[in-house]
């Protein structure tokens, strides 16, 4: 079976030059998403999850950033060779993003109802009173009465917020959603409404989503594969029980013993000692290797090569280099 | 039985708004015993911070009692209250805003020993901001920084280093972990478990992360719309929660685990408004187990089992 791939990014490399400092913020990244499908990207702040979102739209602000190598297919378009009128119409109608914080994101001496139209005016030919008709539409299908589209944001909780901002960046049936921690500014009652009603309209219009977010609790609710950054690269990636259970980045395997075990409270946690590198100042080997308890004198050598368990699954570290290497977690589990 | 180091008795903070009186902790009593941590939580402004605030008498009161080692801190003068603050100290969330960008890493530590007069003597002063720094983690070489040369668990380390100054007995953290990554978050909650052994500490824990106040509280209180409706030891809450509002939450908690088959309880509605409340139960627009009878009167916290207390009219049903 043919797969359908609604955003191809390959060997991506983005820039940014700060005061003749290079900061290396994304490296060499390949990732693709398939249509009615949602693909995790996890890491901690400044692993450069944001930067690949952003260049997938191109978006990416320059100066200080550039892209400096790369191909981004959207639903098939190079994004790159596009003219800033074709992109016009690529963003928001091809692809689409969401953003964490829905109060900054939303204008606020604008209707919510208004800020919608807007939208479907500048992707769809109709006239104002049918748009503003969608723009009601799609209020209700993120469950807001279609009363409330007079209000302005600041009438609005924070959860209703953010579906407005869902509301808009749908509002054209874009094929692929990126959707940037979306629920981190929300509380976790909210949260569950809010990713619940993502996912149905995920699989209703078949869209094509990335999930940012550093909470894994939401990535084994909502993603089929996972993707783990660290330093600007991904250094591990699989399906959702591959990362999960048959984990094998000791970076991943650090994120999860990190994290406190709601059912087992006695149980110690286990922080990742030391910070991430400065990124503009990033080690010739493994970038994970000054923190990894495993790491070798090899590890600081040189970049490590991916190493592939499956069709789905890799991890680049060094330590697979010996065939009968595995971290702690996977022994347990295995 | 053991040492009550903190009793807050019908703790109440209103505001006045232009629309009517904002009930931000209305009728809150717990207490808390040496050593021991309560964690309290509850979602964006149901009234944890501001109950945290109030006890340390940063906002005054309404009315309501705070005994303190056997002292009613809401009666005391200005400056008893500066000396009995020494005991009682605040982490913030922020380790970003709480800091003066204009200090270094000694000025930062230093300031609160120069200004309650604990120390007086430079090099004293000098060699007890070194040995704070050793116990919270933070290499001698950091001593000359300023907050953003640091990172955020290390500006966090610097905020506990403050705190722990005056050798606090009781120690009130808001948030402490929530704008940290989760490898650092780690390393943080390990360090407050630590300095609690050592040193201990009291401590209220104020969180929205119903995992890390699981892993980190002996006893939890629930809140909602300024009010405890749930309080019972960590492991009790969260093996037998009661009210529906508790259900809810920890219902909602996103589990890191493949194949989870918990049923999600969604909450319908949106959450009442905190000015002028009506005599009812707050959540009761929101709770699947309404019935007429919710409306009629703010439920009270009453006991159901030893030291597992909530506030539902229909508790004793729905068991």
């Amino acid at each position: 079976m043919n797969k359908e791939y609604v955003l191809e990014i390959e060997d991506l490399t983005v820039e940014y030059v700060v005061e003749g400092e290079v900061t290396q913020a994304v490296t060499d990244l390949n990732l693709k998403v398939e249509a009615g499908t949602t693909v995790g990207l996890v890491g901690e702040t400044g692993a450069g999850k944001t930067t690949t979102a952003l260049a997938a739209l191109r978006l990416v602000p320059d100066p200080p950033g550039t892209i400096r190598s790369g191909r981004i297919l959207v639903c098939g378009q190079d994004i790159m060779k596009l003219s800033q009128k074709q992109l016009y119409n690529v963003r928001g109608q091809d692809i689409s993003m969401i953003f964490q914080d829905p109060m900054t994101s939303l204008n606020p001496v604008e209707t919510v109802g208004d800020q919608i139209t807007e939208s479907i005016m500048l992707h769809e030919k109709l006239k104002r009173p049918q748009a503003w008709e969608k723009a009601l539409e799609m209020l209700e299908l993120v469950g807001i009465p279609r009363t409330r589209a007079m209000e302005y944001p600041h009438q609005f909780s924070g959860g209703m917020r953010q579906r407005v901002v869902i509301a808009i960046a749908l509002a054209c049936n874009p094929k692929m959603l990126i959707a940037d921690e979306p629920t981190t500014a929300l509380d976790v009652t909210i949260q569950a409404q809010v990713l619940d009603m993502m996912k149905k309209l995920r699989d209703q219009f078949n869209m094509g989503m990335i999930l940012i977010t550093h909470d894994l609790g939401i990535v084994a609710e909502i993603c089929d594969e996972v993707a783990v950054m660290y330093a600007g690269r991904i250094v591990e990636m699989g399906t959702l029980d591959e990362v999960f259970n048959h984990t094998r980045h000791p970076y991943t395997e650090g994120l999860f013993n990190s994290l406190p075990n709601i059912k087992n409270r006695e149980a110690k946690l286990q922080p990742i000692p030391g910070l991430m590198p400065d990124p503009t100042d990033l080690p010739v080997g493994c970038a994970f290797a000054p923190r990894c308890r495993y790491a070798t004198e090899a590890c600081k050598a040189a970049q490590p090569a991916a190493h592939h368990f499956s069709d789905t699954h890799f991890a680049a570290c060094t330590a697979y280099e010996d065939p009968s290497f595995r971290i702690e977690r996977s022994k347990d589990r295995e | 039985m053991s040492e009550v180091v903190l009793e807050v008795k019908n703790l109440k903070k209103y505001y006045k708004s232009p629309n009517g009186t904002l009930h931000a902790v209305d009728d809150v009593s717990f207490t808390i015993e040496k050593g021991k941590t309560l964690g309290v939580v509850g979602e964006s402004g149901c009234g944890k911070t501001t109950t945290g605030r109030t006890i340390l008498r940063l906002v005054e009161p309404t009315s309501g009692q705070v005994i303190f080692n056997g002292t009613d801190i809401t009666a005391l003068s200005k400056e008893e209250l500066r000396k009995m603050r020494c005991e009682m100290q605040l982490i913030f969330q922020d380790p970003f805003s709480s800091l003066d960008p204009r200090n270094t890493v000694r000025q930062a530590i230093a300031e609160p020993i120069i200004y309650n007069k604990i120390l007086t003597d430079k090099k004293a002063i000098e060699d007890r901001v070194i040995e704070l720094m050793e116990i919270v983690g933070l290499a001698p070489r950091l001593i000359n920084s300023y907050p953003h040369e640091l990172d955020g668990g290390r500006r966090q380390r610097v905020g506990i280093a403050r705190a722990l100054a005056m050798n606090p007995k009781f120690i009130v953290c808001d948030e402490p972990v929530s704008a940290l990554d989760v490898s650092i978050q780690a390393q943080i909650l390990n360090l407050l478990e630590e300095l609690q052994d050592k040193l201990g500490l009291t401590y209220m824990f104020i969180t929205h992360d119903l995992a890390v106040v699981n892993h980190f509280a002996d006893d939890i209180a629930v809140m909602y719309l300024g009010q405890i409706v749930e309080k019972a030891p960590a492991e009790e809450l969260f093996e037998n929660p009661l009210h529906p509002y508790t259900k809810a939450l920890l219902s909602a908690i996103p589990i890191p685990e493949t194949g989870n088959t918990i049923q999600r309880i969604i909450l319908k509605g949106e959450i009442n408004s905190p000015i002028d409340p009506e005599d009812e139960c707050r959540f009761a627009k929101r709770c699947l187990y309404a019935t007429e009878e919710c409306h009629k009167k703010t439920p009270a916290l009453i006991e159901v089992k030893p030291e597992h207390w909530v506030a539902c009219c229909r508790c004793g049903e729905l068991q």
